[in-house]
């Protein structure tokens, strides 16, 4: 007979499923004693509600924001991108890759070629029918030596695309790739009408998502109402919502609280504890893939030398990280940027602990004994890190490592410190499948390879894994490549960071709340409802 | 009156001139800055490719020189241009923010500038007594204390407490008057208790100054009360030095409201030009400067006339 902690432990160890614990759990009638990473999820878990209008207050939202998918970036435009326009496919809830506009899909030749079948009798809010030219159009949108998207790095592996038929799509790919049907769910690949010219106008937040824009006013708020003519116009609950940016975390607390918005993103995990006193509000919090990275570059001394990375590693108490920098709202990481919303995390991986006489040993192995290191840091890089970084230089100390901080300005950082000094600062809101996170940042050729890490064996696997359609053996290399990462890599990964979020008791939530990006999967307005 | 025609024309001209070196400094300060707009909105997501799209797109390849030339030419026909960030025209982008800023700064002015002024006159009539005092140290706690402090008190009060007023001022161009009041209330009182110090001191200050005078003597030998000397002797004379301070404090009112825009998520220019800034979008940071400097040198030269105009001394001087 299993109890509570044990199913507890083989949640956290990702061989039990979210819906299968919280199946378990009530068996014992546990539920109300949930574990922290489940906050939220189970509770309230009513029967949904039709019509309503929610109003979300987000922390993110520009004055310099536009509606061109391309230039999606942030977690308002983000979310009013997935609530406005539909994507070929879509991943749930449960962390599964499921179809939206592409009905299904099939690879042949080595993952090399895609095939994608598309949903028939689809409508955009301005009456056209959806027909493959509108998605080759929408795709085409971010490739070019001009795009400026953010996608771009996913169709340049396209070596061609055409539109076979009305509901047929043809991808060939330069090379194989297993992950292009996850690929293809990327918020900024939104499906938008094809004019006449085979372009679509991207700026006129025209798609055929389940709400259509009603109102746009940049860096203040943005109202969707419901799209009558959609597809699947039966799965969403609410008549309309709002997406109000409200940049200060203390404003938006207030609003939650005072009732003036229903739902907000990034709650302050310093006061969190009082929030979650409050009678009308519920903390919702998922841990994703999002992480807190430490970058080193390994084209320069001393980090050149793979003993002083790891001594650098083994330097850093990731417990006591995880309880300064985030109050325990996260998880430690493993030097790799595989998180618990990835398929093929390797929970057999040992974690690496706090060792600062590892360290020295390492250390003296290198004959860089009394190291001296400049750690570059600033608060853009994340809410706390020169906290982060003051605590690192206390753990490094025991080690025998001299680590000097060096506060950088925020304004400017990601162009003037991130990628060119040493040793800094970074955070990675993770990607959704392990291809897209190894060649993001760790690649040998990655735009974003932030440790200028050159692993020969890696960068073997990591062509042949992404082509690999059999699931073991891909799990298998994945495991590996984690692994060399973790020993080898540039990079410290010390701790991944919750999703936290808040709602009033006027929201209703599914069972299972989405743990890849903030707000339910940046799809609260299509999963959530209101409570009369 | 002709000498005062003749000073307006000469401050007009000055304040254009004022507002061509502020276009320039405002220029040369946004090229110092680290980074440029392209890495600025592709942030951490920025790669060579993609940044060197950019700058080809919004022209920002061109050199420094041609590209201000180019704008200040623009502005002198009345267009401000689009902003590089969005693409939005510039003008439309900055209307109705600027009607908002202006809308609150009316609304704090409407309560504090009387508040101040009354408050000011009572405290010099009744010098040193228990309301003086309490008078000074109540408004000057409120200056002393952040913005962002007052703002949460406030906050704390009147819409977590006794939800009489909304804790998001979050309006917008078709709310109705009425609602647009309740809804700037809160941080209409924030900046209301933030200029109020100021005033109201230089009010007192400049009265009591006054009361020393030989005229004002001469009028408490006549048997006039207090009140009367204040209001009838002391006071006309008394308006040079308030008259400033209102002004400067009014375009404090329109210029630096940036942080309680942001605690009540108030759609004013505060926050726009605070976007603009971080995202280096150029042409918007100048046309907020632009209004903000316009804005002062208006208010100054209001300020001056006024004095000019009340003071007999400053309107025919030898």
């Amino acid at each position: 007979m299993t109890n509570l902690p044990q199913l507890e432990a083989e949640l956290r160890a990702g061989t039990l499923s979210r819906r299968d614990f919280l199946k378990a759990a009530a068996l014992f009638g546990l539920s109300a004693a949930a574990p922290s990473i489940l906050l939220g999820t189970s509770a309230y878990a009513a029967e949904p509600q039709k019509g309503g209008h929610l109003k979300i207050g987000t922390g993110h939202g520009s004055t310099t924001d536009s509606l061109d998918p391309a230039t999606y970036e942030n977690n308002c435009m983000q979310s009013i991108g997935k609530t406005i326009h539909n994507y070929l496919t879509q991943v749930g809830a449960d962390g599964k890759l499921g179809p939206e506009l592409a009905e299904s899909w099939e690879a042949s030749d080595g993952a090399k070629k895609w095939v994608f079948k598309l949903r028939q009798g689809v409508e955009f809010h301005n009456g056209q029918k959806m027909t493959a030219k509108d998605v080759v159009a929408s795709l085409k949108h971010h490739s070019g030596a001009d795009s400026k998207s953010g996608a771009k790095v996913i169709v340049d592996t396209f070596a061609d695309m055409q539109a076979d038929g009305d509901h047929t799509v043809i991808i060939t790919l330069k090379d194989g790739n297993a992950d292009l049907p996850y690929q293809v769910s990327d918020f900024h690949l939104a499906i938008m009408p094809a004019n006449a010219d085979g372009k679509v106008d991207a700026k006129s937040g025209i798609g055929c998502g389940y709400y259509k824009l009603k109102n746009f006013e940049p860096g203040v708020k943005s109202s969707v109402e419901k799209f009558a003519n959609h597809w699947n116009a039966g799965a969403v609950h609410l008549d309309s919502a709002e997406f109000i940016t409200i940049a200060d975390v203390t404003a938006r607390v207030n609003a939650l609280t005072t009732g003036e918005i229903d739902a907000a993103d990034r709650m302050d995990v310093k006061t969190l504890h009082l929030l979650a006193r409050n009678k009308n509000v519920r903390v919702i919090e998922t841990s994703g893939n999002a992480h807190y990275s430490m970058p080193m570059r390994c084209d320069t001394d001393p980090y050149k030398n793979p003993d002083v990375r790891l001594a650098l590693k083994y330097a850093v108490d990731r417990n006591a990280m995880l309880e300064t920098v985030l109050r325990g709202h996260g998880y430690i990481g493993n030097d790799h940027p595989i998180g618990r919303a990835n398929r093929y995390l390797d929970n057999n991986l040992p974690q690496r602990a706090y060792d600062p006489d590892k360290a020295k040993s390492l250390l003296k192995k290198a004959g860089a004994e009394g190291l001296k290191v400049q750690l570059s840091t600033s608060d853009a890089a994340f809410a706390g890190a020169v906290d982060a970084a003051v605590l690192y230089k206390e753990h490094a100390a025991k080690a025998g490592i001299n680590v000097e901080i060096i506060r950088e300005p925020s304004d400017g950082y990601w162009s003037n410190v991130w990628m060119k000094k040493p040793f800094c600062f970074c955070y990675w809101g993770g990607r959704p499948t392990e291809d897209w996170a190894f060649s993001t940042a760790y690649a040998a050729d990655a735009e974003w390879n932030d440790t200028v890490w050159k692993n020969d064996k890696f960068n073997k696997l990591l062509v042949e894994a992404r082509a690999e359609l059999d699931e073991p053996k891909r799990a298998a290399m994945y495991a590996e490549m984690q692994m060399i990462l973790s020993d080898d890599g540039g990079a410290i990964i010390p701790i991944f960071n919750n999703y936290i979020g808040a709602v009033t008791n006027k929201v209703g939530t599914p069972e299972v709340i989405a743990n890849d990006w903030d707000l339910d999967g940046q799809r609260a307005v299509l999963r959530w409802w209101k409570v009369a | 009156m002709g000498s005062i025609v003749n000073v307006i024309l000469q401050r007009l001209g000055l304040g254009i001139l004022v507002l061509f070196a502020v276009s320039l400094i405002i220029f040369l300060g946004v090229e110092l800055l680290p980074g440029d707009l392209c890495q600025a909105i592709q942030g951490q997501a920025a790669t060579e490719s993609t940044v060197a799209a950019c700058r080809r797109d919004l022209g920002l390849d061109q050199a420094a020189p041609v590209r201000y030339i180019h704008w200040l030419g623009n502005i002198a026909q009345g267009d401000f241009g689009t902003s590089l960030a969005n693409g939005r025209k510039i003008s439309e982008l900055i209307s109705v923010r600027l009607g908002n800023t202006f809308f609150l700064a009316a609304v704090a002015a409407v309560i504090a500038v009387p508040l101040s002024l009354a408050l000011g006159i009572l405290a010099a009539l009744y010098r040193n007594s228990w309301f003086d005092r309490s008078i000074n140290i109540l408004t000057l706690s409120s200056i002393s204390f952040p913005e962002f402090f007052v703002a949460y008190i406030l906050i704390l009060i009147f819409s977590v407490k006794l939800a009489w007023f909304p804790s998001l001022a979050d309006v917008s161009p078709d709310t109705p008057f009425f609602e647009r009041l309740h809804k700037v209330f809160l941080p209409a009182l924030t900046l209301t208790l933030v200029v109020m110090a100021h005033m109201m001191r230089m009010t007192r200050a400049a009265i009591i100054n006054l009361m020393a005078s030989p005229y004002i003597e001469m009028a408490k030998f006549k048997g006039l009360s207090r009140a009367h000397i204040i209001m009838h002797h002391a006071l006309p004379n008394a308006w040079a030095p308030i008259v400033n301070v209102v002004a400067l404090n009014l375009a404090y009112l329109i210029v630096g409201v940036v942080i309680v825009e942001v605690v009540f998520v108030y759609p004013g220019l505060g926050q726009l030009i605070v976007d603009s800034v971080q995202k280096r979008d150029i042409p918007v940071v100048q046309a907020c400067s632009i209004i903000f400097a316009a804005t002062y040198v208006l208010l100054n030269l209001t300020a001056d006339i006024l004095s000019i105009a009340t003071n007999p001394r400053l309107l025919h001087p030898r």
